[in-house]
C-alpha cells in the first residue's frame, strides 16, 4: 500500500462543496442578510423625506429611478433579486435538513436561551416574502393600489396608507422584520465569526438599535398619514 | 438532610432500534435525596427485575460527570434540569415529593435509539476520525518549552477541551445540530501549535463529516450552550466558521507531482 492511501480518504471525496456544506449555506444567509438589512435601512432613511413634504419626496423618487441614466435601478433589483432569492433559497434547503435532522421530538421539551424571535424566524421569513411581492404590487407596480398615478410616489405614498386593512398588514410585517432583524443581525455575526468577548455585547446592541430604528420608523408613516401629519 | 421522595416515572421503552417505543410509567418509592439520578433508575430497575419485567436500558460509565457515556432528557432538558451537570451528578434533591420524571432518550436522525434511552452516537467517533486528530512525530520527545503557547490560546483550548462528547448540544437544539461539539473539537486543536498543519484541511473535513451524518445545522438560539455540562461556548462555533470561511476560500487541491522531491 502506498503512504497515500492510507490517509483517511482525499478532501476531495469527504468534502462537498462550499454552497453544499451546512456552513457554507449559512454563510450565503448571513452575507444576503447583510445585503437585505442594509437595504431595509436605507429604503427607511430615503423614505423619512415623507415628513419634508411632496417636492423633495417625489424629487428623491425621480433621482432613484434616473440615476446612472435609469440603469442605476435594475442593477439594484438584480442585486436585490440575487439576494433574495439566496437567501430563501438557503433557508428552504437548510430548514429541510433541520427538520430532516430531527425526526422524533420530545413529549416535554423545555427551552431555556432561545428567545422567541430565534423560534420563529421562519414564520417572519415567509411573512416577510409574502409582504415584499405585496409591497411591490402595492407602490411600485401599483396593481395592488387604489389610486395609482405613476410618477408621483408621495400621492402613492398617502393614499396608499390611507387605506386602514393597508396600513394594518404593513404594520404587521414591520414587526415581523423587527423579530427577524433582532435575530438575524445578532446571528449574522455569529455565522461569520465575528465574537470576541469585548464586542458581545455590542452585537446584541447593534441588533437591538438598529431593529427599534428601521421597525419604529417604518411604522411612523402609516401612522403619520392615517393621523393626518402626512397628508 | 436527607428525605426521601415518591416520584412517577414516565419512561421511554424501545425494545430495539427497530422497535416503535412508547412511555411506560413507573413509580419510584422512597428514593433517597442523597441518591444520583442513575441510582434512583438502578433502584427502579432492580423492582423491575424482581418483577421479572426488563429493565430500563440506559447509558452510564464513571458516574463522575467526566466520560461523556450518560445522558437522557429528564422533564425536558438533557442532563436534568440542573446547569453544568451530566445525568450521572444530577442528585435527586434536585426534585420534589409527587414529581411527574419525564425521561426521555436524545432524540436526532444522527443518533439512533438502541434500546430505551441508549443512543447510537458513533456518528461523533466518525466525526473525530474525519479529521479530529494532530500528526504527533514519534521518537524522542522534544523538549517540554520548545513550542511557545500563548497563555490564553492554551486556556482556551482547554475549555473548548473539555467537551465529553456527551451529544447534550445535539439532544438540546432545535434542528439536532452537532455544531457546538464538532467546533469544540475543531477549536482545542486549531488553537495550539500542534495543531496547525491540519488546521483548514481537519474543519472541512469535520464539517462534511457533520454534515453527512445527518445532524441540523445551527440557528443561534444558544440552547447547547446552555445545556453543556461542561459549559462549553458558543464562541467555539463562531471560530469555526471562521476557520471553514478561510479554508473555503484559500483552498486549493493537491496536486499529485507537487512535493515528490
Amino acid at each position: 500500500m502506498q503512504a497515500a492511501d492510507q490517509t483517511l480518504g482525499t478532501p476531495e471525496a469527504q468534502a462537498p462543496g462550499f454552497l453544499t456544506s451546512s456552513v457554507g449555506r449559512k454563510v450565503v444567509m448571513a452575507v444576503t442578510g447583510i445585503i437585505l438589512f442594509g437595504f431595509v435601512t436605507v429604503h427607511m432613511l430615503g423614505n423619512t423625506q415623507a415628513y419634508l413634504g411632496k417636492e423633495p419626496f417625489n424629487h428623491y423618487a425621480e433621482l432613484l429611478q434616473t440615476m446612472v441614466h435609469g440603469a442605476g435601478i435594475w442593477v439594484f433589483r438584480g442585486v436585490m433579486i440575487a439576494a433574495a432569492g439566496l437567501h430563501g433559497w438557503a433557508a428552504l434547503s437548510l430548514s429541510m435538513d433541520n427538520w430532516k435532522a430531527r425526526p422524533v421530538g420530545y413529549r416535554a421539551q423545555q427551552m431555556k436561551s432561545a428567545t422567541w424571535a430565534s423560534r420563529t424566524m421562519r414564520w417572519s421569513g415567509v411573512v416577510l416574502a409574502a409582504f415584499i411581492v405585496y409591497h411591490l404590487l402595492h407602490l411600485t407596480v401599483g396593481s395592488a393600489h387604489p389610486a395609482f398615478i405613476k410618477g408621483n410616489a408621495y400621492h402613492n405614498f398617502v393614499e396608499g396608507f390611507r387605506v386602514p386593512l393597508a396600513s394594518a398588514f404593513y404594520i404587521v410585517a414591520q414587526l415581523c422584520l423587527g423579530l427577524h432583524m433582532w435575530h438575524g443581525v445578532w446571528s449574522l455575526t455569529q455565522t461569520l465569526g465575528w465574537v470576541h468577548p469585548r464586542y458581545n455585547k455590542l452585537r446584541r446592541g447593534l441588533a437591538s438599535a438598529l431593529t427599534l430604528l428601521v421597525v419604529g420608523v417604518n411604522i411612523s408613516f402609516p401612522i403619520a398619514v392615517l393621523a393626518g401629519v402626512i397628508k | 438532610m436527607e428525605k426521601h421522595l415518591n416520584l412517577t416515572l414516565h419512561v421511554w421503552r424501545q425494545k430495539n432500534a427497530q422497535a416503535e417505543g412508547a412511555f411506560a410509567e413507573y413509580p419510584a418509592r422512597h428514593i433517597s435525596t442523597e441518591m444520583s439520578f442513575l441510582e434512583m433508575l438502578d433502584v427502579v430497575n432492580e423492582e423491575l427485575i424482581r418483577k421479572g419485567e426488563d429493565p430500563i436500558a440506559f447509558d452510564h460509565d464513571c458516574r463522575e460527570g467526566i466520560c461523556g457515556t450518560c445522558g437522557c432528557v429528564v422533564k425536558g432538558r438533557p442532563h436534568g434540569p440542573k446547569e453544568r451537570t451530566t445525568s450521572c451528578q444530577l442528585h435527586m434533591r434536585s426534585f420534589e415529593d409527587g414529581d411527574h420524571i419525564t425521561i426521555e432518550p436524545w432524540r436526532a436522525e444522527a443518533f439512533p435509539v438502541i434500546k430505551d434511552l441508549i443512543v447510537d452516537r458513533g456518528a461523533f467517533d466518525r466525526i473525530i476520525a474525519a479529521g479530529g486528530f494532530i500528526t504527533a512525530p514519534t521518537g524522542t520527545p522534544q523538549d517540554a518549552n520548545a513550542l511557545p503557547v500563548p497563555k490564553q490560546n492554551a486556556d482556551l483550548a482547554m475549555d473548548a477541551a473539555a467537551c465529553i462528547g456527551c451529544g447534550a448540544c445535539v439532544a438540546a437544539c432545535p434542528n439536532a445540530s452537532a455544531m457546538l461539539f464538532v467546533s469544540a473539537k475543531v477549536s482545542q486543536l486549531g488553537l495550539l501549535p500542534q495543531g496547525q498543519p491540519e488546521r483548514y484541511t481537519r474543519v472541512r473535513d469535520m464539517v462534511a463529516r457533520m454534515d453527512a451524518e445527518g445532524f441540523g445545522s445551527c440557528t443561534n438560539h444558544g440552547e447547547c450552550e446552555a445545556v453543556c455540562p461542561k459549559g462549553i461556548t458558543m464562541e467555539n462555533i463562531a471560530r469555526m466558521n471562521r476557520d471553514f470561511i478561510k479554508a473555503s476560500l484559500l483552498y486549493r487541491p493537491e496536486v499529485a507531482a507537487g512535493g515528490a522531491g
